[in-house]
């Protein structure tokens, strides 16, 4: 079985409304922990955690269920985040004017280059997306009136109606929430629908999909619009939780890592996206406090997972729970 | 713009491209005879940059230090063949980007824990430290020449390999159909590790040349892999015609780019907003380049013969 097969079938199952849950309460409940430790730390992790996993979400949705891999998804991100960063530095920072930007320029960028880059498949299609991800990246640093390579600093956090929405961490934590929350049952609406069927159904055989009579192209467009929105949002979101935006964001390191977290969790469960962000995210964190060359712990371990543990950190837990039902 | 300075440049962009088309060759070749897509070729490079300063420290000698280093990068390149990328052959593309993005984050940091962070850097060869006059008011350092000239001879010695010899001809039936050519008997993982070891002292040979006129430091293959993506994307992935002309083209558009955008510019807009835009142009250029080759011509400008 390839890894680009669905760890798990598409369908509603107990077990997974079961996981989803217990994810979105998990999160919902780390603002009352973090209150007994270091606070503002743990929050702003996890917010991280979930702006990610807006971004992993789109990433599944594209390479799980279209099988377009793309490898410029960060492009999306810091598209999102440069549109609040340049809004902001014109004295626009209601998110009533602000969010609807970011999701419409990225929504646009995603519309113009995926009629380019979905004209390829394969290798190409990954080399493509990667190529206007080099582009976005290099056009950002190029801004001088917005930093350039050095970036730069939100005046504040974006406000909602004048009103200071951000200006508490625990509000931003939720509303971040609340996005991630909406992205998931968004995507699981989309997969389940007859475009998400043909969708999938183009992910398996592109030509069956053409000769019953649909057009392949336009599907995979709008999907990949809706996973380059997504993209906006959660660079929206990231803009807002680290008030800075630099050209990293978009670097070709960070659109792997998203790949890498959509692995960690398994490809094409959508729920497997969160678990993989957040997987992604804290044993980087747990890495780094153990040791200043983490890295050489977490290079190897990708390659491991890999090698032996297929269908990522949810096909590992279902593979293990059907070794143990079956003996 | 003047025209000794456009000369200097068009070399400059010669020697780039060349410099490429050594990473690119080897990643073509494994990417068009596997089916394997290595990012970790651009640590190779970085490897053969890193073992050439260790070697010469040790020894003094710069020929011994690029015969040490290559030595020692192919060896290290078939650990990993053996260890590692033999079992992600039959892979698809998402699992082998992943594993080899693995050995990139954990080569670039011991190569960081190794030889520390700082930049390091390799002396020129004596012998060909000097510049050397090429016109009236044209002077060019030899080094770069040197890299130039040996560019092309790898790129013929590789042409000759590949289109006269028995193991050549092997590697061009594998490129487009690997399963006959292992249906007819031959021993298709021998023929996968040569190849692999060829690409990896390819790579590792840029690296070492290079050296002397950058600095050696962790992470330097990243953006070269990037680059050689690129080109044999454009090239044609399995040709190594394609990867040739590609470099070259990549390498002079980038490098011209870079020189002449904000006097182009200026040609078309007032030269304060050329200033600003050039950069920007000049960087993103063979990116677009990509771009409109894939778009008119999906498979690359010199797409392997029989390759879907």
């Amino acid at each position: 079985m390839s890894m680009l097969a669905p760890a798990m079938p598409v369908r509603r199952s107990a077990r997974t409304e079961i996981a989803v849950a217990a994810i979105f309460i998990a999160l919902a409940l780390v603002p009352f922990a973090a209150a007994y430790g270091a606070q503002g730390y743990i929050l702003s992790l996890f917010v991280r955690v979930m702006v990610f996993a807006i971004a992993a979400l789109a990433v599944d949705f594209l390479c799980g269920f279209g099988g377009l891999i793309t490898f410029g998804h960060a492009a999306f991100i810091g598209l999102g985040a440069y549109t609040v960063a340049i809004a902001g530095a014109h004295g626009v920072t209601d998110m009533a004017i602000t969010l609807p930007l970011a999701i419409l320029v990225s929504a646009l960028f995603a519309y113009v280059t995926g009629t380019i880059c979905l004209r390829t498949s394969g290798v190409y299609f990954i080399m493509i997306t990667l190529a206007f991800g080099q582009m976005a990246y290099f056009i950002a640093g190029s801004l001088a009136p917005y930093g350039g390579d050095d970036g730069i600093t939100l005046p504040a956090r974006s406000t909602l109606f004048g009103l200071a929405v951000f200006k508490d961490d625990r509000a931003l934590y939720y509303v971040t929430l609340g996005f991630l929350a909406g992205a998931y049952f968004l995507l699981r609406a989309v997969v389940y629908s007859r475009f998400g069927r043909v969708f999938r159904g183009a992910r398996e055989n592109p030509t069956r999909m053409a000769t019953i009579g649909f057009d392949v192209f336009r599907y995979q467009r709008i999907g990949y619009v809706i996973a380059g929105a997504l993209g906006g949002l959660a660079g929206f979101l990231l803009a807002n939780a680290t008030e800075f935006v630099s050209p990293a964001y978009m670097s070709w390191q960070r659109s792997g890592e998203l790949i890498i977290m959509v692995i960690f969790g398994g490809l094409g469960t959508l729920y497997g996206a969160i678990v993989g962000a957040a997987s992604f995210l804290l044993l980087e964190e747990v890495l780094a406090g153990f040791t200043e060359n983490w890295k050489l712990i977490f290079g190897p371990l990708l390659v491991l997972i890999v090698l032996f543990a297929r269908g990522g950190m949810v096909g590992l837990v279902t593979s293990i729970k059907a070794r143990l039902t079956r003996g | 713009m003047s025209f000794t300075l456009f000369i200097v440049q068009t070399l400059n962009g010669l020697q780039f491209g060349v410099l490429l088309f050594l990473i690119a060759a080897g990643l073509t070749l494994v990417f068009g005879v596997m089916d394997f897509i290595n990012l970790a070729h651009g640590v190779q490079y970085m490897l053969g940059a890193y073992l050439a300063v260790m070697f010469y420290a040790l020894t003094g000698s710069f020929v011994l230090a690029l015969i040490l280093a290559l030595i020692a990068a192919l060896a290290f390149g078939l650990l990993l063949e053996f260890t590692v990328f033999r079992h992600l052959y039959d892979r698809d593309h998402l699992e082998q980007v992943i594993a080899t993005f693995g050995i990139i984050i954990f080569l670039n940091q011991a190569v960081k824990v190794v030889w520390g962070a700082a930049p390091l850097n390799l002396p020129i060869p004596e012998a060909l430290a000097g510049t050397v006059q090429l016109m009236p008011g044209l002077v060019y350092p030899v080094w770069r020449l040197v890299i130039i000239a040996s560019g092309l001879i790898v790129a013929l010695m590789l042409y000759l390999l590949v289109s006269r010899t028995r193991v050549g001809m092997l590697v061009r039936a594998g490129a487009t159909h690997a399963r006959i050519v292992s249906a007819l008997g031959v021993d298709i993982r021998r023929l996968f590790m040569i190849v692999f070891g060829f690409g990896t002292m390819l790579a590792a040979f840029a690296g070492v040349m290079i050296a002397p006129i950058l600095s050696v430091e962790p992470g330097m293959g990243d953006s070269v892999l990037i680059l050689a993506f690129v080109v044999i994307v454009i090239g044609g992935i399995g040709s190594m015609r394609g990867a040739f002309m590609a470099a070259l083209l990549i390498g002079l558009v980038d490098t011209l780019g870079r020189s002449f955008m904000i006097d182009i510019l200026r040609l078309v807009m007032p030269p304060s907003p050329a200033r600003t835009v050039g950069p920007a142009i000049a960087s993103m250029l063979i990116y677009v380049l990509m771009a409109l080759v894939l778009y008119f011509r999906p498979a690359g400008l010199f797409p392997a013969k029989g390759r879907s």
